[in-house]
């Protein structure tokens, strides 16, 4: 039995800060509660595509899976919480930023 | 020091001239990712977990002060204020944004430096022993060599698409501080009846496949050097495997073909690349070692000194545990730790830099170094100026006693930071160190040596850690496995694994367990943890660690 598609986001790295985001409905964001989740593998597939194309903009975009909370947005992998948050060792990265790209 | 001629100034410009271009040209979009991801890690950028990291090379770990001011000023004005030093005697900074990397470049090569040859699979920074020159230990500073082969790496063109990366270490001491059994090769300066010649050794490394280094030969003439090392390169460009990266290192290329068949290679080619050579490395190398000359060593009393150590304890805890013997009379060698407890192994703020530039060029004939410990050294210090230099180093955070000493660990960035990583090692290095220095056991312990990497590429040199923790992956769920026995020194070794892993929760109660049981089985304070790790072997460290099974075996 082909595996169950459980939700995704886009994510990638800025192409001029470096920093992580995220694909919105509409563009990108820093954040990842405002990502778009995709519930649907041929549209997540799609939605990927489409980022990977956006070269001027974004690097290494992919799919990574999320858990959804009481509505909130969670990575499922530890190694995405600390890309949503920043270094663990201590407090200086994304913790600090916030705005849209 | 070593100063760039007109050549070098002239060479770094236009390089750094050329990447400038291709990152417009990266923005613009006329370059994609894909052509663009060669260029810049040719030039030290790579992308991390949250930012781009710039690399930049401080060749065998020789800075002085109007360098490190520089490293400071970046760190300013390009970073978030800070830089991190690692084990290859680079620094390497977190946060730079992708237009701002053509001025960090300039910015560096106003002071000579650069960011070229620190990726790719090329001949990598040449590192080398951080007492070098320094050293009472030493039969000769190893330096002028290793300028040497950095200017014959640098763009060589045989060696800029090799089989893989390639790094070379060097010493000029018995006492191995470089680690040269676990790199490429390893050269180790010696002297026989009265002639400098070089031991070389080959197909040490860490990573996935650790091996140590073996002799190929163990005294090569000085002038047959350079041709010497081209041929051992030549001949691994020419039969390493580039089907399988993982198997690509010339490490594998000993073991697969054994030490005997490569050395017989290397000679053979030696006969056809030693003629080619004319001794024009020679007369190079004479201009390069004139460039190193020992500084004016002044002679002082040492009253200064002698009065604080007897009377100010936690002056001569520092001196006790940070100083090595220097080789002229009178001075010392010091080792500022980066290793504040709790703090991340290998950060230097833009303060801490400027400071230690400023005791550098006020006592410390303006030299310092980077160790692959991820410290800072002064090398030559006149013992008078100690007291002063210790009440500096403390206003900054910077005095430490911990050189050698439990806390002093290195970690590599792991997922902290590290894109490869499978784990984090920093947050484990930090809690070591705090849970350590609350236990007030330190220096009671001693000598111990622990390292951790995030992923097995080992970058934390985790094989050679008396105590070696692997950060892995387990089911997305962070895991630690554990190493006992690896020594980088004279006597290396690869550690042995001690069984299981252990989750991010029990890694530091198992650290202590493994500690604790030293404590009670060592002959006393004299022996060493890799000592009595020698004598007793792994049993009762494992059964330390995992006393359930311990139970379950008897
Ligand atoms: C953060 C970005 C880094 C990346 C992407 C990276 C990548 C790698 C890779 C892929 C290897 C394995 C090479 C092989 O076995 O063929 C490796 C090994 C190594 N790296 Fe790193 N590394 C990074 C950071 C560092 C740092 C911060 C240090 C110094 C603290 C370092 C020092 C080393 C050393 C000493 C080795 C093992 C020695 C050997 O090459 O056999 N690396 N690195
Ligand atoms: S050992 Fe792994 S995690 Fe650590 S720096 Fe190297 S590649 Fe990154």
């Amino acid at each position: 039995m082909p595996k169950a598609f459980t939700p995704k986001v886009v994510t990638a790295n800025h192409l001029l800060k470096g920093d992580v985001i995220y694909q919105t409905k509409s563009g990108w964001s820093r954040t990842l509660s405002d990502a778009e989740v995709l519930e649907d593998e041929a549209h997540a597939d799609l939605r990927l595509i489409e980022a990977s194309q956006q070269t001027g903009e974004v690097v290494g975009a992919y799919l990574t899976d999320i858990i959804i909370e009481n509505g909130a947005l969670n990575p499922k992998h530890f190694r995405e919480d600390f890309r949503a948050t920043g270094p663990s060792n201590y407090f200086h990265g994304k913790q600090e930023a916030g705005s849209n790209v | 020091m070593y100063s760039y001629n007109e050549f070098d100034t002239a060479f770094l410009a236009e390089r750094n001239q050329q990447f400038r271009m291709q990152v417009e040209r990266r923005i613009s979009g006329e370059l994609t990712e894909d052509e663009f991801k060669p260029l810049r890690l040719m030039n030290g950028l790579y992308l991390q977990l949250h930012a781009y990291m710039l690399r930049v090379a401080i060749p065998y770990g020789t800075l002085d002060s109007a360098k490190m001011r520089k490293l400071a000023e970046i760190a300013d004005r390009w970073d978030r204020g800070y830089g991190h030093f690692t084990t290859r005697q680079n620094i390497q900074y977190n946060w730079p944004e992708l237009r701002d990397v053509p001025d960090m470049l300039e910015a560096l090569s106003e002071v000579g430096m650069h960011a070229i040859q620190t990726s790719g699979n090329t001949i990598r920074n040449v590192t080398a022993d951080h007492f070098a020159g320094a050293a009472a230990d030493e039969v000769a500073d190893p330096r002028p060599i290793a300028e040497l082969l950095r200017q014959w790496s640098t763009d060589h063109p045989e060696f800029q698409f090799m089989p893989r990366k390639f790094k070379i270490a060097i010493t000029g001491a018995e006492s191995d501080r470089a680690v040269i059994r676990a790199h490429d090769i390893g050269i180790q300066l010696i002297e026989k009846n009265g002639a400098i010649g070089y031991r070389v050794i080959v197909g040490g490394g860490l990573g996935r496949t650790p091996m140590i280094g073996k002799v190929i030969n163990d005294f090569v003439h000085e002038a047959d050097l350079l041709p010497y090392l081209e041929s051992i390169v030549s001949v691994w460009n020419q039969i390493g495997r580039r089907d399988n990266k993982y198997k690509a290192r010339i490490k594998i290329t000993v073991h697969e073909h054994g030490i005997e068949d490569i050395r017989e290679r290397v000679e053979a080619r030696f006969a056809l690349v030693k003629p080619r050579f004319e001794g024009i490395d020679q007369a190079l190398l004479a201009e390069i070692k004139d460039q190193f000359v020992d500084p004016d060593f002044k002679a002082a009393d040492t009253a200064v000194f002698d009065t604080a150590y007897a009377t100010d304890p936690i002056f001569r805890s520092w001196a006790d545990t940070n100083l090595a013997a220097h080789k002229s009379p009178g001075y010392a060698i010091v080792q500022i730790s980066l290793k504040a407890h709790g703090a991340t192994p290998g950060d230097a703020t833009s303060d801490q830099m400027r400071l230690m530039a400023d005791l550098a060029e006020r006592h410390g004939h303006n030299e310092l170094r980077i160790s692959h410990e991820q410290n800072v050294i002064l090398p030559h210090v006149h013992k008078s100026d100690l007291p002063a230099i210790h009440r500096a180093l403390k206003e900054q955070g910077l005095a430490t006693a911990n050189i050698g000493l439990i806390s002093d660990i290195i970690a590599c960035p792991g997922m902290d930071y590290c894109a490869l990583a499978t784990a984090r090692s920093i947050p484990v290095a930090q809690q070591i160190a705090t849970r350590f220095d609350d236990l007030k056991l330190e220096h009671d312990i001693g000598d111990l040596k622990i390292k951790i990497s995030g992923c097995i590429n080992a970058c934390g040199h985790h094989h050679v850690g008396h105590i070696g923790i692997l950060g892995l992956d387990r089911a997305g769920v962070e895991n630690y496995q554990i190493t006992l026995g690896g020594d980088h020194t004279e006597m290396a070794a690869l550690g042995q694994r001690t069984g299981p892993g252990f989750s991010a929760e029990e890694i530091i109660p198992a650290i202590e367990r493994l500690v604790q049981t030293y404590l009670e089985i060592r002959e006393g304070r004299e022996e060493t943890f890799l000592q009595t790790y020698r004598r007793v072997g792994m049993e009762p460290f494992k059964a330390a660690l995992y006393p359930a099974a311990a139970v379950a075996a008897e």
